[in-house]
């Protein structure tokens, strides 16, 4: 981002002003919060403030989403701003769900006054301590002359390296007191070291090893996303150059589009059998940007056994912490693929790939995101399938929430852009889709954006659509709606012997008359021949939308490599689910 | 956890140079309790007041990989300067002090402060039944005197954890 110096260094200004003039410096134009007494003084500031949207939300932890999903879309700094008690406690979820994701955002809190604070206030907690570990770094600023520099470093942290949340936590009577401003110029934490430049050493070891692969695979995530559009286009130049083929994390869809060849589909848990196969059976497996999470490695001892590893990785403590590899490179995505990228042009090797690629191609014949279609009920595959048929061309901006539906879209809907996928990865945090398109849709006003979401998630921040309407962001929740919590169901038909206890929800709204009670669009299907002329209405609607589709109640979510088995242990379909998770996976979340 | 299971367990000392702000060891002690780490010793005081440093030296066990993710975790740790492995520095020099209580009377009195010579432990408080010792050393030789010192009255034991520094001319 670029930040330049402001033109009134050296003039005298309150706390709450130096937060609004540091936020514009910092290039600030969108914020989500919600006010209350503890920092009305930075509301005032706010007031007619031209430089900066606030968007009003109806409870903040829709501001933090928000702002998650406008800092994924943009590569920008998302920033929310909450009152102190409450207001902090309510964004402690979004927090915790960009420090799992590595999502940059800025959260700017107030507290009580100096004073007041440990004398149990109103409206008082200790939101350093409660936000300590929900973030990448946090302050409580007690002298305002320290004011702009913390919220100019909280920037920089919540940016650089491993991208991350941060919180600044602003007593009330420091938005009042005065201070010099200083401009973001040159500030940054002493102590404070991101990761830059590849060793070369590291990288030639990389580039031998997969010189001399006969049975190679990419494995990116999130980190190469983060990078930014440029690492982007070197991973796919230095994919194709190789003709390796390449898999994904949830996190890291769109980082190499879906529509080529060589892409292998997302792996993990719900990936595709190509992805998995391809990660058991490699001989040199390049991870990108990714973390070894369980959902990706199945069972550790069983993990890709025969493979050298490489992993790159912004942050050391990524290295090592999961599964041991053999060429560790601590560096910047973008950075590293490029040196990877030279040193192999350097070499102008020619892998001999068509037997790993014959292979590649017979555990693809399995079609493993098959389902069994059908003409009297919306299959939600089919729903998501239409869906992204229907929408490609319009570049959208997909969001979800967390569930069954999440992984249809992520199996069904094809990224070929970066920051055009937005979810709840490492925390599974359901209620993240709605305002994470919100945050969206205010960046980028003329987009489509569509959250995909379920009926049991969808309602655990159906509050934000409220926003959506007041500042006329056409937003459109598409809810498949099984009136199950489906992955729930699903693991108590595989896991629990089919007892589905309080997962069924006896009760649920009319989405369309909810729309409408809201001030937005309710739409409906529920036959598979309507779907296509109704997605289309959705799509044609300038405002926000609600689309109840109504799909098949107890579909399962296939191919699944079961809690405690190996990548090649997965499972197609239902008829191999009997006995296919055993009691030491039972325990496994 | 990466699958190395046969690997031994081993004892690390870990000097952390941090800034010295509000919260700073929460954020230490915090990430040991959040990933399951352990701490056997935990000593922290402000070294360097006109630059605002302070030293932490904690004590913890694993298997290399763990003591290298816990090293890796610290590092990231925005107010953390640095860490550094005292176990492996081979100038690195470790001490503890403690201070220790024996209650006891004729035969045993006599044996207790002829011990404590052998240690070269100091004695800093006396009543007619009772010494406090004051020894300084490795933590090793702390554990043997008050093993010494347990038939003969040990009451109570008060120590400050291990303490280190590098050998030689340089700061670390």
């Amino acid at each position: 981002m670029d930040v330049v110096g402001s033109p009134i260094l050296a003039s005298t200004l309150s706390g709450a002003e130096i937060v609004v003039q540091a936020l514009k410096d910092q290039g600030v134009q969108h914020i989500f919060g919600y006010p209350g007494g503890a920092v009305l003084p930075i509301y005032d500031a706010l007031f007619a403030e031209p430089a900066i949207q606030h968007v009003l939300v109806r409870h903040e932890q829709g501001a933090g989403h928000m702002a998650e999903g406008y800092a994924r879309a943009t590569g920008k700094v998302g920033v929310a701003l909450v009152t102190s008690g409450p207001g902090a406690t309510n964004i402690v979820t979004p927090l915790v769900d960009a420090l799992m994701d590595s999502v940059p955002i800025v959260v700017i809190s107030g507290q009580v006054p100096t004073h007041l604070i440990g004398s149990d206030a109103f409206q008082e907690a200790d939101t350093v301590g409660i936000t300590r570990s929900a973030t990448k770094h946090n302050w409580l600023v007690k002298n305002v002359e320290d004011l702009a520099r913390v919220i100019h470093e909280a920037f920089y942290v919540a940016r650089s390296g491993r991208p991350g949340p941060v919180l600044v936590d602003i007593p009330k009577d420091v938005q009042f007191a005065k201070a010099a401003y200083v401009g973001p110029k040159g500030l940054r934490p002493k102590t404070y070291h991101p990761a830059g430049s590849p060793d070369p050493a590291k990288i030639a070891e990389a580039a031998t090893l997969m010189a001399r692969a006969q049975r190679p695979v990419f494995y990116t995530g999130g980190g190469v996303v983060n990078a930014g559009p440029e690492a982007c286009q070197t991973l796919r130049a230095l994919v194709r150059e190789t003709g390796f083929p390449i898999t994904s994390t949830l996190m890291g869809l769109g980082a190499f589009p879906a529509s080529d060849p060589q892409w292998l589909g997302m792996l993990g848990m719900h990936g595709s059998w190509e992805a998995n196969h391809a990660m058991h059976d490699c001989d040199v497996m390049i991870c990108v940007g990714a973390r070894f999470d369980d959902r990706v490695t199945g069972r550790l001892d069983g993990f890709s056994p025969g493979s050298k590893k490489i992993h790159i990785d912004v942050d050391p403590s990524s290295l090592n912490k999961n599964v041991l590899v053999d060429v560790g490179v601590v560096a910047d995505a973008g950075l590293a693929l490029e040196a990877l990228l030279n040193a192999w042009r350097a070499r102008k090797p020619k892998p001999a790939l068509k037997p790993w690629w014959d292979q590649i191609d017979a555990w693809r014949a399995k079609r493993s995101f098959a389902y069994r279609p059908s003409d009297t009920v919306i299959k939600p595959q089919y729903a998501v399938e239409r869906l992204f048929a229907l929408t490609k061309d319009k570049d959208p901006y997909i969001t979800t929430e967390v569930g069954q539906h999440q992984m249809w879209a992520a199996q069904f809907f094809g990224f070929d852009k970066p920051n055009r996928w937005m979810t709840s990865g490492g925390l599974g945090t359901m209620g993240y889709g709605l305002p994470a398109a919100v945050g969206v849709q205010a960046a980028f006003p003329d987009a489509l954006v569509i959250d995909i979401a379920g009926e049991a998630s969808i309602q655990m921040m159906m509050q934000e659509i409220s926003t959506a309407v007041q500042y006329r962001l056409p937003v459109k929740v598409f809810i498949l709606n099984n009136e199950w919590m489906g992955m729930v169901r699903q693991w108590q038909q595989l896991l629990h012997g089919e007892r589905y206890s309080h997962s069924y929800s006896e009760a649920l709204p009319d989405f369309v008359k909810l729309a409408e009670a809201y001030g937005a669009v309710g739409l409906r299907a529920d036959k598979p021949a309507d779907l296509d002329d109704a997605i289309k209405e959705m799509i044609a609607v300038d405002r926000p939308v609600i689309f109840d589709c109504r799909v098949a109640k107890t579909e399962n979510c296939f191919p699944m490599i079961p809690s405690g088995k190996a990548h090649n242990e997965m499972i197609l379909g239902d008829e191999e689910t009997r006995g296919a998770i055993d009691e030491e996976g039972k325990m496994l979340v | 956890m990466p699958q190395r299971t046969h690997d031994p367990v081993e004892t690390r000392t870990l000097a952390v140079l941090v800034n010295n702000e509000p919260g700073v060891l929460a954020r230490v002690v915090g990430l040991f309790s959040a990933r399951g780490y352990n701490i056997e010793s935990l000593t922290v005081a402000e070294t360097d007041k006109a630059v605002g440093a302070s030293r932490i030296t904690i004590v913890t066990t694993g298997q290399p990989v763990i003591l290298d993710q816990i090293k890796a975790q610290l590092d990231r740790i925005v107010s953390v300067r640095r860490v550094i492995d005292v176990t492996l520095d081979p100038a690195g020099v470790q001490r503890e002090l403690a201070l220790i209580k024996v209650r006891s009377t004729g035969q045993d009195r006599i044996e207790a402060l002829r011990v404590s010579e052998i240690f070269r432990a100091k004695v800093i408080d006396t009543t007619l039944q009772s010494f406090i010792f004051e020894l300084t050393g490795a933590s090793e030789k702390i554990d043997a005197f008050c093993e010494l010192m347990r038939p003969l009255g040990l009451v109570e034991v008060s120590r400050t954890g291990v303490l280190s520094i590098h050998r030689g001319p340089e700061s670390s």
